[in-house]
């Protein structure tokens, strides 16, 4: 197979010739997009709007032992405050964000809308104001009155696993919340005949999504009584968990996702929608709210950090034996996502190889620190940090190519997971391993004594879709005008990826609409099917697949009706470019507009709505999770090179490569620029990026002190990438909204460790920390 | 107090406190093209030309902006503007799409003070504009190619 670096993609095998399909296309609203006219959720307004603050705890754990808001209430242009008496129901409804499947036990730790009698962490809502102007709702926060009692709080994820530990929520037995387990085979036999183990310990951080789009969004009520929020989120479906706070019909409630300026993970909960919903119900005036940046900061969730144990056995020729690993995560004051982000942990720590015995204990541990939950590779991102060290520990120990020991141990086609679900699909992680390598080139020559340079890959792997057990669904609606245009409808929001132009792509594919008379309509839970939600990688697969049953049925009956006007066989025609031919004879042809016409006269309407059925799994209810879990995985590799200034410690990724296998890249600009994106916020993971809190209380909250990587720090990038037609979404994709995250960290670290001998295993990279690690190095 | 300024090339006159930002103003009078992403002039979502030159009109006192010339995205028959807008979305430079109005703003800018860069300098002019999406890839790729085309489509811009 040729592999061609710098943006080539490498067909598995060629298959038929799509019309648009794989066509580097540009994205629909990306004229409108760049030229400012795009309405985002901040740049709406109405008539009588009040401008919504929320009033949070400056405390991580105390007792509210008074609250006086009437000044706040009687300042001028003040129209109300809330507090947690004026909430209908004041606890979280669901532990199922956007599914309606039935998952038994609910969590025991529920969420809370506004404080009650006591705060958990530094930034829990207390009270919400409306006033006529951002000024008003500015000055009534510094009218609230509060008084605290100082309770024991705690930080350190292994001190709150103690019995002796104070307890976050008061009436539990517990600060573990969650606790995950692999078990294959037999750990402490395999050890004993292994010929090399390694154990480390790692440790990743806080990681804020930062997108440049605050949360923001606008509630009223319109004539017929019904709450609508249009509102910039990653999940529609939230409109019942607000109908459950306002307890009102989940039929009043209308959520409108607007196009989002960024998400990952970060506008996944909920975030100013129970906020405005209830002060918009309050005072039956519109309200908006918008967050400051300092209060994305300290208000909404982290990537949850984790500490992680690895032990791994491997025989003298390179095969893994065995892996035990503990790895504990921070879920902060209250469960969001945490609990699947351990599960997705837990099923991905032993990384992309075969294991044929392992013992593994995830647990997830509620603090008094800010609460974490989803982000961009969603738990599986942390535990890459600790499994590509091993591998390459295991390497060196070995005095083998890290190459070579990976290659002898990468799952493939057929093999077992950690819970032995069975891959179905391709793994291309030996030419993505290659592709990589070979894309960095030689290292590059430094005339400076004190610059080292070095290179180092990772592999790493994620899936795409939702948990099998939440039987993921997603609907679509596709409609032919008579003028041989068509209308899309799903409820799939867009964060700015192009899940739009993915379902206009897959339309025109199939029913030969001119990609330009195809209007996409999403994100309104009353007028859109239900697409769900925008994580998990789940778009492409989901959405995508609901729109190609949707567009097939159509197909199916514009064919047949060709087939009797092209006076030709149905496996004749085909249906491109405005038209449906006979793939014969090109030139007996006739528009797409005639067949409609011909069609839609035999009271035939040609609009159909379908639903995408995910593959299903019972509910995971043991500690010891086991079977299919997920739908399939994306697998792919990373390589950077880095100088390192042994003066200062300081790291300079210069070179950076990905190569994914992407089953089939719809759009391959757009996968290009999933892969670059989430590659970069790796590599600002691995060397910049840490929100620190101290004993609780934040202490970076502006992009002052929370550096994300500018162009500056990010190098030219190459992706590869491979098409193996073998996944579960439209035409064989794979999804790749996440996977590219994973293998940035483990890379940096592996080529910082071949550039100065010093492998580093915590995140992020801190330059005086690995300067005096490189001091220690040469002192020895 | 009263401020005048042209904005687009249409005169704009607005009442604007003390210490009402610039960025505010425009927002307030129509001009939501121009993104408010910090606040505090780390991210460059704010960027407009005032006078030709990038500002973070997040930093500005609208005051300052009294009698000025204000550009945003939405200035029309700018050929550089087009060149840039239509580069963008040609190379896939655009993602969310929050970041890119300012991204053009910048480059439009920098490339009035130097034509031709090398890539090296277009990722140091843009580092006070913040992406999180692309990684930055494209947009370098679209400023590069805009540098070069640039002046042929002034030309027809100008027929």
């Amino acid at each position: 197979m040729a592999v061609k670096t710098k943006e080539k993609i490498v067909k598995a095998k060629e298959t038929q010739q799509y019309h648009v399909i794989g066509k580097r296309l540009n994205g629909m609203d990306d004229m409108a997009k760049v030229s400012g006219q795009i309405v985002y959720a901040d740049d709406y307004s109405m008539e009588r709007m009040l401008h919504g603050r929320v009033f949070r705890s400056v405390k991580p754990s105390a007792k509210i032992k008074a609250i006086d808001i009437s000044a706040a209430r009687n300042h001028p242009g003040v129209v109300t405050v809330m507090t947690y008496k004026d909430v209908p129901f004041n606890r979280a409804a669901t532990s199922a964000v956007g599914q309606t499947a039935s998952l038994g036990k609910v969590s025991e730790f529920p969420r809370i809308v506004l404080a009650e009698d006591r705060v958990r962490f530094y930034g829990e809502p207390i009270a919400l104001i409306a006033a006529e102007t951002q000024e008003a709702a500015e000055e009534a926060l510094t009218l609230i009155k509060i008084e605290y009692e100082d309770l024991p709080g705690v930080f350190d994820i292994e001190e709150a696993m103690k019995e002796t530990a104070p307890r976050v929520h008061e009436d539990s037995s517990t600060n573990v919340h969650s606790h995950f387990g692999l078990h294959q085979g037999d750990v402490d036999e395999a050890f004993k005949h292994a010929d090399v183990i390694v154990e480390n310990v790692y440790q990743t951080q806080y990681q804020e999504h930062a997108h440049m789009e605050p949360e923001s969004g606008v509630a009223w009520i319109d004539g017929e009584g019904v709450i609508n929020l249009r509102v910039a989120t990653q999940v529609i479906e939230h409109y019942r968990e607000i109908a459950h706070i306002l307890g009102l019909p989940e039929s009043k409630v209308r959520v409108r996702g607007t196009l989002m300026g960024g998400g990952f993970g970060g506008k996944e909960d909920m975030t100013v929608e129970p906020y405005i919903a209830l002060l918009a119900w309050h005072t039956g005036r519109p309200v908006k709210l918008t967050y400051s940046r300092e209060e994305m900061m300290y208000g909404r969730h982290k990537r949850v950090p984790y500490k992680m144990y690895y032990k791994h056995g491997a025989t003298k020729d390179g095969k893994l034996v065995a892996v035990e690993a503990k790895l504990i995560g921070d879920a902060g004051a209250y469960i969001y996502l945490s609990h699947w982000i351990l599960l997705y942990t837990t099923v991905h720590a032993t990384g992309p190889y075969f294991v044929p015995n392992v013992k593994v204990d995830c647990y997830s541990v509620l603090t008094n620190n800010i609460f974490t939950s989803a982000f961009r590779s969603f738990g599986c991102m942390q535990p890459a940090l600790g499994y590509e060290a091993q591998m390459d520990a295991l390497a060196k120990a070995l005095r083998m190519d890290p190459s070579e020991l990976r290659l002898k141990n990468y799952l493939k086609t057929g093999s077992k997971t950690g819970t032995g679900q069975v891959i179905e699909s391709a793994v291309m992680l030996p030419q993505t391993q290659e592709a990589v390598i070979k894309a960095l080139g030689p290292k590059a020559n430094t005339t400076k004594l004190h610059i080292k340079v070095g290179q180092g890959f990772a592999s790493g792997w994620y899936p795409y879709g939702r948990m099998c057990y939440l039987h993921d669904t997603s609907s679509a609606w596709i409609g032919m005008e008579s003028d041989g245009s068509a209308v899309v409808r799903s409820g799939i929001p867009d964060l700015g990826a192009g899940q739009r132009e993915s379902l206009r792509q897959i339309t025109s594919e199939l029913t030969g609409v001119p990609l330009d008379k195809i209007h996409v309509i999403n994100a309104d839970s009353q007028l859109t099917p239900l697409g769900g939600t925008v994580t998990a990688s789940r778009g492409l697969l989901m959405s995508g697949n609901a729109a190609r049953l949707a567009a097939e049925a159509l197909r199916g009956q514009m064919i047949l009706q060709a087939a009797q006007m092209l006076k030709t066989t149905e496996s004749d025609v085909d249906l491109a470019n405005g038209e449906a031919f006979s793939k014969r004879d090109n030139s007996n042809k006739i528009p797409i507009s005639a067949l409609v016409k011909a069609i839609k006269g035999q009271g035939n309407p040609l609009e159909v709505l379908k639903c995408f059925h995910a593959p299903t799994a019972p509910p995971v209810t043991d500690v010891v999770i086991t079977g299919q879990i997920f739908t399939d995985f994306t697998f792919g590799s990373q390589a950077v090179e880095v100088e390192v200034d042994t003066l200062t410690g300081k790291v300079n990724v210069t070179k950076f490569a990905a190569a994914y296998d992407v089953g089939r890249a719809i759009n391959p600009k757009r996968v290009e620029g999933q892969i670059q994106g989430g590659m970069t916020q790796g590599l600002g993971f691995a060397i910049m990026e840490e929100f620190v809190e101290n004993k609780g209380i934040p202490e970076n909250l502006t992009l002052r002190t929370y550096k994300i990587p500018t162009s500056k720090d990010v190098p030219e990038i190459k992706v590869i990438i491979f098409e193996s037609g073998t996944g579960f979404g439209p035409f064989g994709a794979k999804g790749i909204g996440e996977p590219p995250v994973v293998a940035a960290t483990p890379a940096v670290m592996s080529a910082v460790e071949d550039a100065v001998g010093v492998r580093l295993r915590k995140s992020p990279v801190h330059s005086d920390d690995l300067f005096n690690k490189i001091k220690e190095q040469s002192g020895k | 107090m009263e401020i005048k300024l042209n904005i687009n090339d249409s005169m704009v006159t607005g009442k604007a406190e003390a210490g009402t930002t610039l960025l505010r103003f425009l927002r307030e009078n129509g001009h939501t093209e121009v993104k408010k992403g910090c606040g505090e002039g780390e991210c460059g979502a704010c960027t407009v030309l005032l006078d030709g030159i990038a500002v973070t009109s997040c930093l500005v006192p609208a005051m300052q902006a009294q009698g000025k010339e204000i550009t945003t995205i939405k200035k029309q028959g700018d050929p550089v503007i087009d060149a840039l807008k239509e580069s963008f979305v040609n190379h896939g430079a655009v993602q969310c799409g929050f970041c890119s109005p300012a991204m053009v703003l910048t480059a439009k800018w920098f490339l009035s003070e130097n034509p031709h860069p090398t890539r090296a300098e277009i990722r140091e002019y843009m580092a006070g504009n913040l992406c999180r999406c692309t990684g930055y890839a494209k947009i370098v790729d679209a400023i590069e190619y805009a540098s070069k085309t640039i002046e042929s489509f002034a030309k027809i811009g100008a027929r």
